[in-house]
């Protein structure tokens, strides 16, 4: 998440002051992308410094200052949403490493690994729909970012799915036999 | 009481050498008021839990106790009784008849049960209603949209005095949002009280339920912890927040 470009749409619809910023990211996706009041004022300071906002009143200090975008932060802006992230390399995945590992290694219950990451990555995916909750509630800006960790999450676990059924047919996975549990308990902690 | 008590069921298809164990020796149960979603590879057997469940197969082996009610020694006609009024199910292609209309295809299963048309239809009606339907009432299959007539089904399905609603891949091919909006409605139907078993292979939906339960060759080899258990592990934290 770009907090940079974030602060910069927030400003978009008129100056604001640092902690109304933090309160308007944080009303919209905090529950997602948790964000201090630091990192806000540390951003707007670097936004300040490539001219990308302008303080109204600088005189005042940290809370009083009144932050607006300036024609160089609009354009940035407008860039930035157009541009596509650079998606090209594959991230180094931890999930995807360790059952890269477990299919190489001898007497490793793979099957029962997998489960066990199924069962977590399942159960975060719960906590996620949970915060969903009543839909006449629900904050538009929440419900697509708590969506996209949804299908993240779902990605993961129909790749778990895939790679079970490609083990399961693949003659090298075959020769491993379970002799020891290679999983510990996994709390559905995210 | 679990509205729904499955000891020790198998299911076993066909005679050796060529048998096929769909269920092997399967213990489940779900509490009224609790969505539970069972999840599984193709020819796990989930959907012969489903069917088991429902009374629309029996077991080889093993008991099922609705309601507190064994199926083993009720006889056919009392079964049929209460599969019409206690037990409603909802499927991938959604199953309705093409030349009712909605409201005729939501209240068919209380005239079938013998309750006066008028009762039937007011019945129908409301379970139309609550489901967002009520314009939609006097359409037919045809002119509903997939979401729409998914929606009769649950009506269909929740219909009455049901406690026990059984989906197998509710949101067949409906895209992400109206296979929400389904989940939705299910999950709404157990906060009135039924308990619902989902049968699905998509995680998405399965997130919705109080517990999910994880099926492989026939066996239950695992399940998450239920909502109470995690809110009290999480300290009614959500995902995401700072510790």
């Amino acid at each position: 998440m770009s907090v940079r470009h974030a602060l910069l749409a927030l400003l978009s619809d008129g100056a604001k002051y640092g902690l109304q910023l933090r309160n308007e990211f944080e009303a919209r996706t905090g529950e997602v992308w948790p964000l201090n009041v630091g990192q806000v004022y540390q951003t707007l300071a670097r936004l300040e410094r490539d001219g990308l906002v302008a303080v109204e009143d600088r005189g005042a200090d940290g809370p009083q200052r009144l932050y607006r975008i300036t024609r160089a932060g609009r354009r940035e802006l407008e860039e930035w949403l157009v541009t596509p992230p650079d998606l090209s390399a594959p991230p180094r995945d931890e999930l995807v490493m360790k059952v890269l590992v477990a299919a190489e290694l001898e007497g490793v219950d793979v099957r029962a690994m997998i489960q066990a990451h199924r069962r977590y990555l399942i159960s975060v995916m719960q906590q996620w729909t949970r915060v969903k909750g009543d839909e006449s509630a629900l904050d538009l800006h929440l419900a697509l970012a708590v969506d996209a960790e949804i299908f993240r999450l779902e990605a993961l676990v129909r790749w778990l799915d895939a790679a079970e059924g490609r083990l399961k047919r693949h003659p090298l996975a075959r020769r491993a036999q379970p002799a020891r549990p290679a999983t510990r308990k996994t709390e559905a902690r995210p | 009481m679990n509205v729904l008590e499955m000891r020790q069921i198998t299911k076993v298809y066909g005679t050796a050498p060529n048998e096929v164990r769909a269920l092997d020796g399967v213990d489940f149960s779900v509490e009224p008021g609790h969505l539970v979603a069972v999840m599984g590879p193709s020819g796990s057997g989930k959907s012969t839990l489903l069917t088991i469940a429902g009374s629309l197969e029996e077991p080889t082996s093993g008991e099922v106790v609705v309601n507190g009610q064994p199926l083993g020694s009720m006889s056919r006609n009392e079964r049929a009784a209460l599969r019409r009024r206690t037990i409603g199910y909802v499927f991938q292609d959604f199953n309705l008849l093409p030349g009712l209309s909605a409201i005729e295809n939501v209240s068919l299963p209380l005239e079938l049960d013998g309750v006066g048309l008028r009762r039937a239809r007011a019945a129908g009606r409301a379970a139309l209603e609550s489901l967002g339907l009520a314009d939609r009432a006097d359409h037919f299959p045809d002119q509903l949209s997939g979401g729409e007539r998914q929606r009769v089904a649950i009506a269909r399905a929740v219909v009455g005095e049901r406690t026990l609603l059984l989906a197998d891949e509710p949101s067949g091919a409906l895209d992400s949002v109206s296979g929400e909006a389904v989940m939705r409605l299910i999950h709404d139907a157990c906060q009135r009280g039924v308990a619902a078993v989902v049968v699905t292979h998509d995680a998405q939906l399965a997130s919705w339920a109080d517990r999910v339960v994880f099926i492989r060759d026939g066996r239950i080899v695992d399940q998450t912890s239920t909502s109470a258990d995690v809110e009290a592990m999480l300290g009614r934290q959500r995902p995401g927040t700072p510790s």
